[in-house]
């Protein structure tokens, strides 16, 4: 079993008028099958959390310690922490023209793993993961993110995770810009990930939608950079009736 | 001589004799003579004469030696001006300085050829490509012996005017001729070496030829020239040598290419330049396309210290076409000042140009590109696409597009790009697991992942290793 744990973490994002604090002392611990929500309102600093523990440049850690099975995750670059088994699924994931995305698949699988997957399994993984997410075998030679609709770059992100494998994996609003039926494909993917292997999932979401697939075991509220509450799938449901509105009025 | 020679020539006892002359040219009595520095009459004689040459040639050589003294050095483009005339070697034999083992060779072009994964086999036949040249003859006379009964002609230039002298006397500086800069000048002087390769009419060469003997021109190739003709209905696909490195240090590369596609012919012509980064590779490309003919450039830079070449298309016949993609690489220290230019001379012609170029480490790359429409060209079309990108903040491109149009009714359109690898993508595809170095590499790759679609797939590998081997070291 592996634990991800977050203490105490303080975040800054660089902007052009110099460095702005959005994490405040963050404390979470997630262990291997675990599910846990991270939910809140716009500007809370969730996807500044996700962000930060792929280690992106634009996001400086200020104080603080995020560890993997007691390893410095901060201390690694960012391919480091690929390999070391964290993931990202990230919300606006960007354009790589000329590279398709079998290539980056393997690619990317080649880097995580240290050698090149075996050829026969690799190609059958891949077809059922493709088609298991409902994706044309085209999608295979397109170029990774050129041209995909909001639906095909959320379950490219998923079939990555899918073939990558990792150990915890950080869903960025995964369900944002998702209508009815591709997020019920999204969410069974991931589900298909979690029944099938040991990942702990952090799943950063803003509305409850996707919590009515993806069932978490524990969700968190952050709110202005800190986390504000947390308890079991309940609260989540709380939220969907009664909002963020509370928390804000109390933070004031 | 490697082993695989050894057995080629066994297995080909015609060949011989191709071995006997390329020893013979080696041998040559007057060595110190010809590895003199510095460019003279003397100079031009002596290699007109090594050759044996017809004396209109030698007549041609000396009133280009002249034009090129009287030629100023171009006044725009890359800072030539370390080249200094007086140190050149214009022909070197090549027993000189020539690598006869694979140790022979300078330290970092073997280093290059270890990162390209060349193996041992491979090696030993670039080595013997340099010992032997009659090893890639042998190649590519066999690939005529196949064609030859089409009398499709493919041999090096020194040869072709020996063997053909009446299709030289036509065609020789019909294209370019020794006047039309000075580095065309320079080269009609004391060329040697270069392709000549003629295809009759209606036959189609469905195999590219390559060019892969340029390795061994090393020394006294510098200077190639190369002819191609492409008859009425032909089809050919010419393909230059990628890795060929030069040995020599602070080396100048001039050549001059000429092709004639006639009517409704189609030519290609694909090279990649991968020069040591001491090289000034200043090369004049120009091609005429009949009626109905198409003509296709396709070129890649990669190495050189400065490149300034601008491959051109005159489309002299109704319905003519041209194409040029091409992609420049201009890593540290380099200056990639490349383009295409395309001259419409008759009406109904359409052209192209696409030009991909990366800078990185300080390099400059640069597009510059002429479109020229002649009254009366009505009804034709140009379109150019450039796009530039910048891997660093300290690297510079450029895009120099001139257009000269003297006729209404053309369509014309020019879309220019420079974008830099963005923060984002780097951190994507690190995010997959990719180091640096590959991801940066990865980005590049499919940057110029349009033009190398278009080579053949040994080509297209190697641009891909040798983007790798531009990239390492060299990110942040």
């Amino acid at each position: 079993m592996s634990t991800l744990k977050i203490t105490d973490l303080h975040v800054s994002v660089n902007t052009e008028t110099g460095p702005k604090p959005i994490l405040n002392g963050i404390n979470l611990e997630i262990n291997s099958n675990e599910t846990h929500a991270i939910m809140g309102p716009n500007g809370s600093g969730k996807s500044t959390l996700a962000y930060s523990l792929a280690g992106h440049p634009k996001y400086q850690v200020t104080s603080g310690s995020v560890t993997l099975d007691g390893v410095d995750v901060l201390a690694m670059s960012v391919d480091e922490r690929a390999k070391a088994g964290l993931f990202l699924a990230m919300q606006y994931p960007v354009e790589v023209p000329g590279v398709t995305v079998t290539n980056f698949l393997r690619s990317a699988k080649t880097a995580i793993d240290g050698e090149a997957p075996k050829l026969r399994h690799w190609t059958k993984d891949l077809k059922s993961a493709m088609e298991n997410l409902r994706v044309d075998p085209e999608f295979a030679s397109r170029n990774v993110n050129e041209g995909f609709s909001g639906g095909e770059k959320k379950r490219h992100e998923i079939l990555q995770m899918e073939m990558l494998k990792p150990k915890f994996s950080v869903l960025d609003e995964t369900d944002s810009g998702l209508d009815v039926d591709a997020l019920r494909i999204v969410s069974e993917g991931i589900n298909r990930v979690r029944e099938s292997t040991d990942v702990g999932v952090l799943l950063i979401t803003h509305y409850t939608r996707i919590l009515s697939y993806i069932k978490p075991d524990h969700v968190h509220v952050i709110i202005k950079g800190k986390v504000a509450e947390e308890g079991g799938p309940e609260l989540a449901d709380r939220l969907e009736n009664e909002g963020y509105d509370r928390f804000l009025q109390a933070s004031v | 001589m490697t082993d695989t020679g050894n057995r080629i020539i066994d297995a080909n006892p015609e060949l011989k004799d191709l071995g006997q002359y390329a020893y013979g040219w080696h041998d040559g009595n007057d060595a110190g003579e010809f590895a003199a520095r510095g460019l003279s009459e003397d100079v031009v004689r002596n290699i007109s004469k090594l050759k044996d040459e017809p004396d209109w040639m030698l007549q041609r050589r000396l009133k280009a030696l002249k034009l090129f003294e009287k030629k100023p050095m171009p006044s725009w483009g890359a800072d030539l001006t370390g080249i200094h005339f007086d140190d050149i070697k214009y022909f070197v034999r090549s027993t000189e300085g020539q690598a006869t083992s694979w140790d022979d060779l300078p330290e970092d072009i073997r280093n290059t050829y270890d990162k390209l994964g060349i193996p041992e086999a491979e090696k030993q036949r670039l080595v013997a490509g340099v010992a032997a040249q009659y090893e890639s003859e042998v190649v590519y006379h066999q690939i005529n012996e196949e064609l030859e009964k089409q009398g499709v002609i493919f041999m090096d230039t020194d040869t072709g005017l020996r063997e053909y002298p009446e299709i030289f006397e036509e065609y020789f500086g019909s294209i370019i001729p020794a006047g039309d800069n000075k580095f065309s000048a320079l080269n009609t002087a004391v060329w040697s070496g270069g392709s000549f390769v003629y295809v009759p009419k209606g036959v189609h060469v469905e195999i590219p030829l390559q060019a892969y003997f340029r390795i061994n021109t090393e020394n006294m190739g510098q200077f190639e020239r190369t002819l191609i003709i492409a008859d009425e209905g032909s089809s050919v696909h010419y393909v230059e040598g990628c890795t060929a490195p030069i040995y020599k240090t602070d080396s100048l590369h001039s050549a001059v290419v000429e092709i004639v596609a006639k009517k409704d012919a189609k030519v290609r012509y694909t090279t990649i330049q991968n020069w040591s980064n001491n090289v000034y590779n200043l090369v004049t490309k120009r091609a005429i396309a009949e009626e109905g003919a198409s003509m296709e450039w396709v070129d890649g830079n990669i190495g050189s210290k400065v490149t300034m070449k601008y491959p051109a298309i005159w489309l002299t016949g109704e319905h003519a076409r041209g194409e040029t993609l091409s992609v420049a690489f201009a890593g540290e220290g380099q200056h990639q000042d490349t383009g295409a230019k395309m001259v419409h001379a008759a009406p109904n012609t359409h052209s192209s140009i696409v030009a991909k170029s990366v800078a990185r480490g300080g390099g400059r790359s640069g597009y510059r590109g002429l479109v020229h429409v002649h009254p009366g060209a009505k009804g034709s079309s140009n379109n150019v696409l450039c796009d530039a990108l910048l891997v660093d903040n300290i690297s510079r491109s450029d895009t120099y597009p001139y257009i000269d149009i003297r006729e209404d009714d053309v369509t014309l359109g020019h879309e220019a790009t420079v974008s830099k690898v963005s923060e984002d993508q780097l951190f994507y595809l690190m995010s997959r697991g990719m180091e640096e170095t590959e991801a940066m590499a990865m980005i590049v790759r499919g940057f110029v992942e349009p033009i190398a679609r278009e080579l053949p797939m040994e080509y297209a590998l190697e641009l891909n290793r040798l983007i790798e081997i531009q990239m390492e070291g060299g990110v942040g």
